[in-house]
């Protein structure tokens, strides 16, 4: 029997359990990892077309039913000018993020059902623990929420991680009537501790009620939404137009016609 | 059972002899994890908000003790003691994100309710405490029994803190309304206290109480 405890039996035994742990790994990894992403990128359209009809599908359903009501997206910078050559479905915001402030680009995708047309703004953001990411729809009117989600990586069960909960999102919903803008001054969407604004206020319509015990958050929603929503702000304003002034229209073609 | 226990040195044993359950029921109560040993008090805090979370944390745990307990088990006869910790940290890691990443890939949703605690469970001291106490002495099949036993006693405590807390704190039971809104209308309140993590200690501690109340054998001589 070998010495146990001799330096040259210690180094092996460590060297030889590395590497078979390291070789196992790799193949979990890789049978892993194709699956993993497919997930993720069904995760994203399921985001992005239930912010826009302000329902929740499934994975699935959103993964067919993309194409046919997502048609056009853009993607412009801090200025509000459109950026060409760039995908908004793909864009990294982890990676934009990390720019500085002029040069972050931003996604924005058109949803069209028949005469209905609403914005949904890709937005990301900072946690308590990690990053948070959503998806806010806007009506064609550029003024009015109609819906938003979100998400997040690793935030505390039972108080951050409730930005996902129906609870937190419904307040975004169209019925609830939170305005982006006041007399076409930018407003944009605050989320504040319940009762720091009374509900009965005009400011309410720009206000949504934080999580409590999710201040963090909350602070950190708040921020990721005036962000994206400023930058909106600045492409509409490029593209000349007022909100809620006019029906407005974004889209390149606008005759495009829906099957 | 009582004569078969006599049969455990033997070479044909019954599948599971008094001994063997034994490692299943004292981790239940005179040996829980976390009301008598004091192991895994960290994500007591941590998981126990909800009682859905809870859950998962509690089957994940189950698994990593269970299978960390075989694998240790099986090589502890090869592993320098100088370094058997690092070893231990290796296996239990490797486990974890082989876990960590079939969720990923088989099952995104429960993957996304757990996010950060599936990493967690390694840090988790129960793990470690059960590897350095019991597998590292015993043979496969008792240490997996001893896993799922530590395992079960865990999740008795994490699941019974998280009731509590999710009732007292969001008037829920894995997310369903308990105290009706009429209760609400007639001046009742959320206690904003359960939600943040000293009441789980302060749970764990009355539990602990009740616990030594009703089983003589926990107090200590002196």
């Amino acid at each position: 029997m070998v010495n146990k405890e001799s330096n040259s039996y210690t180094l092996i035994f460590s060297a030889v359990l590395v590497v078979l742990v390291g070789v196992l790994l790799t193949v979990v990894f890789e049978i892993t990892n194709k699956p993993y992403e497919k997930s993720v990128e069904m995760e994203k359209r399921q985001n992005i077309l239930s912010a826009a009809m302000g329902k929740t599908l499934t994975r699935e359903e959103a993964d067919q039913m993309f194409v046919q009501y997502i048609k056009e997206s853009k993607v412009y910078n801090s200025a509000g000018e459109e950026v060409q050559g760039q995908d908004a479905f793909t864009l990294d915001l982890s990676k934009e993020l990390k720019k500085p402030e002029a040069e972050q680009l931003y996604p924005m995708f058109i949803f069209q059902d028949g005469s209905t047309v609403r914005y949904i703004l890709g937005m990301r953001g900072t946690g308590l623990w990690g990053p948070i990411w959503g998806y806010i729809a806007i009506e064609s009117d550029l003024n009015s929420v109609f819906y938003a989600n979100f998400d997040h990586k690793g935030e505390t069960p039972g108080l951050g991680a409730e930005i996902k909960q129906a609870i937190f999102q419904d307040q975004f919903a169209l019925t609830k009537g939170k305005k982006i803008y006041e007399n076409n001054e930018f407003r944009g969407v605050l989320v504040e501790k319940k009762g720091k604004t009374s509900e009965t206020s005009e400011e309410y319509k720009h206000v949504v009620n934080g999580i409590s015990g999710g201040t963090i958050t909350s602070d950190g929603v708040s921020n990721m939404l005036q962000k994206y929503l400023k930058a909106f702000d600045a492409y509409i304003k490029k593209a000349g137009i007022a909100p809620a002034t006019q029906q407005a229209n974004l889209q390149t073609n606008a005759s495009n016609q829906q099957p | 059972m009582s004569t078969e226990s006599i049969a455990i040195e033997k070479e044909r044993k019954p599948l599971f002899t008094t001994k063997d359950r034994k490692l299943i029921t004292d981790p239940l109560n005179d040996d829980n994890p976390i009301t008598v040993q004091v192991l895994g008090i960290c994500s007591a805090l941590a998981v126990t908000v909800q009682v859905k979370p809870a859950l998962f944390m509690c089957l994940g745990v189950i698994f990593v003790v269970a299978m960390g307990n075989f694998v240790i088990s099986l090589i502890r006869n090869f592993i320098p003691s100088r370094v058997r910790i690092i070893v231990q940290l290796v296996v239990v890691a490797a486990l974890v994100t082989v876990v960590d990443q079939a969720l990923k890939a088989y099952a995104y949703d429960v993957s996304k309710e757990l996010s950060v605690f599936v990493g967690l469970i390694i840090t988790n001291c129960i793990v470690m405490g059960r590897l350095e106490a019991f597998a590292l002495a015993n043979k496969p099949g008792p240490s997996v029994l001893d896993g799922i036993g530590n395992g079960l006693g865990y999740s008795l405590i994490l699941v019974a803190v998280a009731v509590v807390r999710e009732l007292l704190g969001s008037g829920s039971i894995l997310g369903f309304p308990i105290i009706g809104q009429w209760a609400l209308d007639l001046g009742y309140k959320h206690n904003g206290l359960f939600v943040l993590p000293p009441m789980a200690l302060i749970m764990v501690g009355i539990i602990i109480w009740i616990q030594r109340s009703k089983n003589q054998k926990l107090i200590e001589a002196n």
